[in-house]
């Protein structure tokens, strides 16, 4: 679905005359080779090039060395940038960026409406992608009226409705409740499962990548740990390194071996860690 | 310092088709010196109470005491009070604008005429761990956690009594969360000012408040500390919330017959209360 050779990217500094003044490199040999259907989530600290690889997904950036396919299509070709689009949508960290409609269900319409979708299957959307977000009953409200997390939600019912093979979301729960926040990560889950639709997920929130095929960890530019959820999290004090964390209960699992207690590396969910205990327990 | 909210309501559009009672008579007191954690789902009116201890929002019911005096009196200063309760607004990094580090910072102390207005700037980014070395550099280079401490620094600069943080660590990386709020934490012990934080995040919560007050529809539900508060897990999911991820832990450990108090909010209790209940 999205395969990525030596990618590499600079951000050029212009002074006042255009010229280059200073280059930084944000994305380093990056190669990777993420299939359809899978539910892919990349770490890493802020800096550390994850937003600038996500924006070479749908082509918002070309790399500056190397290559990118999305389903086989060269980025850096401009006649295949539209159909590169419909298949890679991407949803943000701040919402008000991504709004544009004056009411609730035209905003998440608009982008169906612009593929040409016929009039009853847009409607058909919206009401999917809506009820999908937990924001149906705020269909005929105003996007300005709308907090923060809600307007988040009505971004991604947006992206959702245009039914694309991969979404890449980058931080799209930075800004919500725990409720909220569950119900976006859900709604990828679903999304993935239900419709083999392709997640490429950036976030600081590690229980939420829990469930991922695969992780991507990120620094200075390039990936340095790649592997399944238990593989990543069983490298606590690497992870800290990179200034990341684990989820909670593997933080918990941690803590309990570090005090001599033998519990099993990469326990990632409560109920490992519970079963684990209880099984401890029975032993003693 | 201490600021004591009496029957507030606010109301917005009062009076058009989109009125909505944002705030239903709410009665509290913040004491000097208290880390309070103020938590509520998205639009359950956390944004708008805090707006009202700086005299941002002005309340369209009931009154607001400021050190015992009514901010709505007659002779209340609101410049006065803003420069007492500073405001961290949620992405505060948006509001940098000047041409270095330092010149940004001292722009609050400034406009309230304080006299060493750089030397407070100066000390703020100490508090907030940005060196000497970042004052001439433009605010833009900065990385996100940077950007955001300096905002921080820029509210510190005017010396705040109380300081109010509307999710500060939004978007940042687990280091630079951590790292945020271990100094307000250090902060808020070493100056003596409150702290009021609003956050989405349970488990920071938990680990850094002495109070926590958890509004639903414009009304404070629950009021007290993490332990008496995140007992209540049940009625918080259902207001959209939760409790940290090991007060769960502990609830499905105890489920599956373990006898292990349940009264645990952070990683830390959480091992020790595992580790004694293995022994016994």
């Amino acid at each position: 679905m999205i395969r990525a050779d030596k990618l590499t990217f600079d951000y050029e500094r212009l002074d006042e005359e255009g010229k280059v003044e200073s280059v930084k490199r944000a994305v380093d040999h990056v190669s990777l080779d993420i299939k359809a259907g899978e539910f892919i989530a990349i770490l890493g600290h802020n800096g550390s090039g994850k937003s600038t690889l996500a924006k070479h997904m749908n082509a918002i950036l070309v790399p500056t060395e190397g290559t990118l396919w999305v389903d086989g299509m060269d980025t850096k070709e401009e006649d295949k940038l539209w159909d590169i689009r419909q298949d890679t949508g991407m949803v943000f960290q701040n919402p008000d960026n991504q709004i544009i409609g004056t009411v609730v269900e035209e905003d998440v319409g608009f982008g169906p409406e612009n593929l040409g979708v016929p009039t009853d299957e847009i409607w058909k959307r919206v009401e999917e992608s809506l009820s999908a977000v937990g924001m149906l009953k705020y269909r005929h409200h105003s996007p300005n009226k709308l907090s923060g997390g809600q307007k988040q939600r009505v971004a991604i019912a947006g992206v959702m409705a245009m039914h694309p093979r991969c979404i890449v979301l980058d931080e799209p729960t930075a800004m919500l409740d725990p409720n909220g926040r569950r119900s976006v990560i859900r709604t990828a889950q679903k999304l993935n499962r239900e419709e083999r639709i392709t997640v490429i997920l950036i976030t600081h929130y590690m229980e939420e990548v829990i469930e991922a095929d695969c992780i991507f960890v990120m620094d200075a530019g390039k990936v340095v740990m790649q592997g399944t959820p238990r593989e990543i999290f069983s490298r606590v004090e690497e992870l800290k390194r990179l200034r990341l964390d684990v989820p909670q209960a593997t933080l918990l699992a941690y803590e309990l071996q570090k005090k001599g207690i033998p519990l099993p590396d990469g326990i990632l969910s409560n109920e490992e860690l519970v079963d684990e205990l209880c099984r401890l327990k029975l032993k003693m | 310092m201490s600021i004591k909210i009496k029957n507030v309501n606010y109301t917005y559009a009062e009076g058009t088709a989109y009125e909505m009672h944002a705030l239903k008579d709410i009665n509290l007191e913040i004491p000097d010196g208290q880390f309070v954690g103020l938590i509520g789902h998205t639009g359950s009116g956390k944004s708008t109470l805090v707006q009202h201890l700086n005299g941002l929002i002005h309340a369209t019911g009931g009154r607001i005491y400021f050190n015992g005096r009514d901010i709505y009196g007659e002779n209340f200063s609101m410049k006065e009070l803003r420069s007492k309760v500073g405001l961290v607004f949620q992405y505060p990094e948006h509001q940098l604008f000047e041409i270095d580090v330092l010149t940004d910072v001292s722009f609050g102390p400034k406009n309230l005429g304080f006299p060493e207005a750089e030397e407070k700037a100066k000390e703020a980014l100490r508090m907030v761990g940005m060196g000497e070395e970042y004052y001439r550099r433009s605010p833009f280079e900065l990385s996100g956690g940077q950007k955001r401490r300096v905002a921080i620094a820029g509210v510190l600069a005017m010396e705040p009594q109380m300081l109010i943080l509307d999710e500060p660590t939004a978007g940042l990386d687990p280091k630079g969360r951590d790292e945020i709020l271990d100094q307000i934490s250090r902060l808020q012990k070493e100056r003596g000012i409150s702290v009021v934080l609003v956050s989405h995040s349970m488990e920071d919560v938990a680990r850094y408040v002495d109070r926590i007050i958890v509004m639903n529809q414009g009304q404070v539900r629950f009021d007290g500390t993490p332990k008496e508060v995140f007992r209540h897990f049940r009625e918080l999911e259902k207001i959209g919330l939760a409790a940290p991820q090991v007060t769960y832990l502990m609830q499905e450990l105890k489920e599956k017959g373990a006898d292990v108090d349940t009264d645990v909010t952070t990683v830390e209790e959480a091992a020790d209360a595992i580790e004694s209940w293995l022994k016994k």
